[in-house]
């Protein structure tokens, strides 16, 4: 057996004097895709940045390519034939596709760029992952998985033999998915190794050689995909035995509550181009849930519901109250929260306190003659950090500094204190880790059977199947389902989203 | 980032080093005080303290609208401007005809209608930047320009001359032997900083500034209260306009708070106050102020020419920027 392409042994990292990673290791050989999964906080992003030269190694050794290797820098790394793919895509929006491909080493002629090589070149590459498209418009006019590609494509023409990507799948749809695999396949099939980080656990399967789990900064668990189910994988990432995880699948448990008064319902909603007649109905006690691809408008029905882009047209009516709100402010008095998608971007204010982010909704109620009651502000964030167990050092440390979960605890802790009837979540929990996970469907569920209207968006058709007891479907703007708890299958969601629109064709046509 | 521990402040050494960054104009300034008491010559002396006082107070009383309004992010260039307007108005009230016949009566319109008039003013570039989605140096830009010459029309140009110990007790007044505009800036000050810990309206602020979409979404009423910053900036560059007219018994429109803008952003710069907003310190920018003139008054009592101070004020500013810097990184 030849060496592995990478070689990560024994790598230490601390930070001021905490472990971060204690003897982790990580193996990936080439034109094999590598799974590293974990918990947040397990040490997945250190150990990363540690290959990558962003921090620097305390102690261990990495060979890449049977050599010895120290990267001082990302940049350095890329050089030497690792490129990284994150998250958030850091390429320019307002530049041309061919342009972010070549940025800083744009090929020259006659001391000027030769654009006609590099669109060229750039058309060619991407042709390589089947995607066809114009090079010379700007970035910012495709969709997020498109700028995956560009940004995949960017990596490989740096002649990448290894390929980290952290988290890429998780702004994209499942079409959108699927393509990437395509792309990760090719790569592997052209003998460049990929490592794939990822929350969610069924992508593993459909592309994943092997799996290396990470536990608290050390490597639990190395095993071929095909000899690990879901459940052990689970369990080696949470480190509890194998009994109580089977328990649940997600938080949620399929009890279909009663349904009591509506709270919401919402008809013809018309915004802007992307939605065109949608229709959701909340009743309390009710988690209803909103399916759809993403650009099928869920987003975007939602923030109209809560007064953010108010809607083209339509009827929407609020505890009874026939009303289009027009500002948030409007919603929430009337007794509506919205939990956003875009934590980072929509949710925190990152350099307050959890306190403050905690109760930032509340703050006019506890406030008089424009002074805000101190007491009976921290007697609520004490509460609610508590019922919610949130973890962090003290309610006066920054939200920034907390893990992807608990800043979301502390975001539905910022609706629940304002004692909403309906409570709207867009992706509840994407992005946080599984424990965390649980935790927060099984609290929605639980806030649910308490009376609470509850409309929940989420990608993740699990959540959906098993947590809504009533479901909508959007595809292309339009519900085009409403299925009950019982009728609310997979298969029937998929089956819905598919759902082609006869007069959207039309449209389309004329 | 996401999996790097963090740990709240543990360890004395740990704690002297960021006691530095946060405190390092306060440093700087009681570094300088030291040096003043054993170097410079008649230091110590009741009127070094009211001179350098009553000249930073007009700094600081603008400092601390320019304060809340980089706060939410902002910027207001104006401020001068307004100063112009407001130090015109005054005069033009208390020398009317009207004014002269109810000395009280005017007297009190003299102080009020600048300050509102300034007020409102600001209002208005609060109005323009939400309404329009411009931006705040653009929007404020607009009355920096205009503002002036609305001053100057305001008196045809002419220089106003005068002497009205009443109208004058802002500028050249005293309570217990402290300067009425020091108690005014101290006043002042002491408001916002309590506006900042204790009312919904500072916290509010604090929100706009810290991430303008998550706090719309939270039901902050976000154009609201950036309309009232520069509604507050406004008064505050009114009450300075008063001030700097009172201390020269005179009011020229074409000089009254030249160059304000620059200083009092200069003042929050030190302080300590981001200008991607989010944060605030109102005592900072004080301090700031102080910290600009001590090192000022420093250099002219050591026979150093007013040019090098110019220098020298460059520098402290790149040498706050440059601790706020280092907080970000390490």
């Amino acid at each position: 057996m030849t060496a592995p392409l990478l070689g990560m042994r024994d790598i230490d990292k601390r930070f001021q004097g905490v472990k971060a990673l204690s003897s982790a290791s990580l193996e990936v050989a080439a034109g094999e895709i590598m799974a590293l999964v974990g918990q947040n906080g397990a040490g997945k992003s250190t150990l990363i940045k540690v290959l990558t030269g962003a921090y620097r190694r305390d102690g261990g050794s990495i060979a890449f390519g049977g050599e010895p290797i120290d990267f001082a820098s990302p940049h350095e790394a890329q050089r030497g034939g690792i490129s990284t793919i994150y998250q958030e895509i850091n390429l320019v929006p307002f530049r041309s596709v061919a342009e972010n491909i070549f940025l800083g080493r744009e090929h020259r002629r006659y001391g000027l760029l030769d654009w006609r090589r590099m669109n060229h070149q750039a058309a060619e590459l991407l042709r390589r992952f089947a995607v066809e498209l114009d090079v010379r418009r700007p970035l910012m006019g495709f969709s997020t998985a498109i700028q995956q590609m560009v940004a995949i494509a960017r990596a490989v023409s740096f002649k990448a033999r290894l390929v980290i990507m952290d988290e890429p799948t998780s702004s994209l749809d499942e079409r959108e998915v699927a393509v990437l695999f395509d792309v990760m396949r090719q790569l592997r099939a052209e003998g460049v190794a990929v490592i794939f980080i990822t929350h969610r656990l069924d992508e593993l399967y459909q592309v994943c050689d092997r799996v290396t789990v990470m536990r608290d900064g050390r490597t639990v668990m190395t095993s071929l995909m095909a000899e690990v189910d879901k459940l052990h994988l689970i369990a080696a990432m949470l480190g509890r035995d194998l009994e109580t995880v089977r328990a649940h699948a997600t938080g949620f448990s399929a009890t279909s509550a009663k349904a009591g008064e509506e709270v919401l319902s919402a008809e013809g909603l018309r915004i802007g181009r992307k939605v065109r007649d949608a229709r959701v109905e909340v009743r309390t006690g009710q988690i209803v849930g909103l399916a759809g691809l993403l650009g099928s408008g869920r987003t975007e029905v939602a923030r109209a519901v809560f007064g953010a882009d108010p809607p083209d047209a339509g009827t929407i009516r609020l505890t009874g109250k026939e009303v289009t709100p027009r500002e948030p402010a409007d919603a929430i008095a009337l007794g509506v929260g919205y939990c956003s998608e875009d934590r980072k971007a929509d949710g925190i204010v990152p350099d307050m306190s959890v306190r403050e982010n905690l109760t930032l909704g509340i703050l006019p109620r506890l406030t008089q003659m424009g002074v805000v009651d101190e007491a009976r502000q921290r007697a609520i964030v004490d509460r609610f950090m508590a019922r919610l167990a949130i973890k962090a050092a003290s309610v006066e440390q920054k939200i920034r500094e907390l893990s992807g979960g608990n800043q979301q605890k502390v975001l539905l802790a910022r609706w629940l204190c304002t004692d909403p009837k309906l409570l709207i979540l867009d992706e509840p929990t994407r992005g946080i880790d599984v424990g965390a996970k649980a935790e927060i469907q099984s609290l929605i569920r639980e806030l649910a059977d308490q009376g609470l209207g509850v409309l929940m968006i989420s990608s993740e058709l699990e959540e959906i199947v098993e947590g809504a007891d009533r479901v909508f479907v959007l595809s292309d703007g339009r519900t085009v389902a409403d299925l009950p708890h019982t009728a609310a299958s997979a298969p029937a969601i998929m089956a819905a989203m598919a759902h082609e629109d006869p007069a959207a064709t039309g449209t389309a046509n004329g | 980032m996401a999996d790097a521990p963090t740990i709240a402040g543990k360890g004395a050494s740990f704690d002297v080093t960021a006691f530095f960054r946060r405190y390092a104009a306060l440093t700087a300034l009681i570094v300088l005080l030291a040096f003043d008491f054993a170097v410079t010559p008649n230091f110590a002396s009741w009127q070094t303290l009211n001179v350098n006082l009553t000249q930073v107070a007009t700094i600081v009383i603008v400092s601390v609208g320019m304060t809340l309004v980089i706060a939410t992010g902002g910027i207001d260039l104006s401020v001068g401007s307004l100063m112009a307007i407001a130090g015109a108005l005054a005069p033009l009230i208390f020398l009317s005809p009207f004014g002269r016949a109810h000395p009280g009566l005017g007297d009190a319109l003299a102080f009020i209608i600048p300050v509102a008039a300034a007020g409102l003013l600001g209002m208005f570039n609060g109005w323009f930047i939400t309404r329009f989605q411009v931006q705040p140096i653009v929007g404020t830009l607009v009355m920096f320009i205009a503002g002036r010459g609305i001053g100057q029309v305001l008196t045809n140009g002419n220089l106003q001359v005068f002497k009205n110990p009443t109208f004058q007790f802002i500028g050249l007044g005293r309570i217990l032997g402290v300067p009425f505009q020091v108690i005014i800036m101290l006043a002042l000050v002491a408001a916002a900083a309590w506006t900042f810990r204790r009312t919904l309206f500072g916290r509010q602020i604090l929100a706009v500034g810290g991430n303008e979409r998550a706090a719309r979404l939270a039901g902050v009423p976000v154009n609201q209260v950036k309309r009232w910053v520069y509604a507050i900036s406004g008064l505050c560059a009114g009450i300075a306009g008063l001030v700097v007219v009172s201390i020269n018994s005179s009011s020229d429109a074409n000089l009254v708070g030249l160059g304000m803008e620059l200083d009092a952003i200069a003042a929050v710069a030190v302080g300590g106050t981001p200008f991607t907003g989010g944060q605030a310190s109102v005592v900072g920018s004080l301090i700031g102020a102080l910290l600009i003139q001590l090192v000022r008054y420093t250099l002219l009592a050591n026979g150093v020419p007013d040019a090098a101070a110019l220098v020298v004020k460059g520098l402290i500013i790149a040498g706050a920027v440059w601790s706020q810097q280092r907080g970000k990184f390490t």
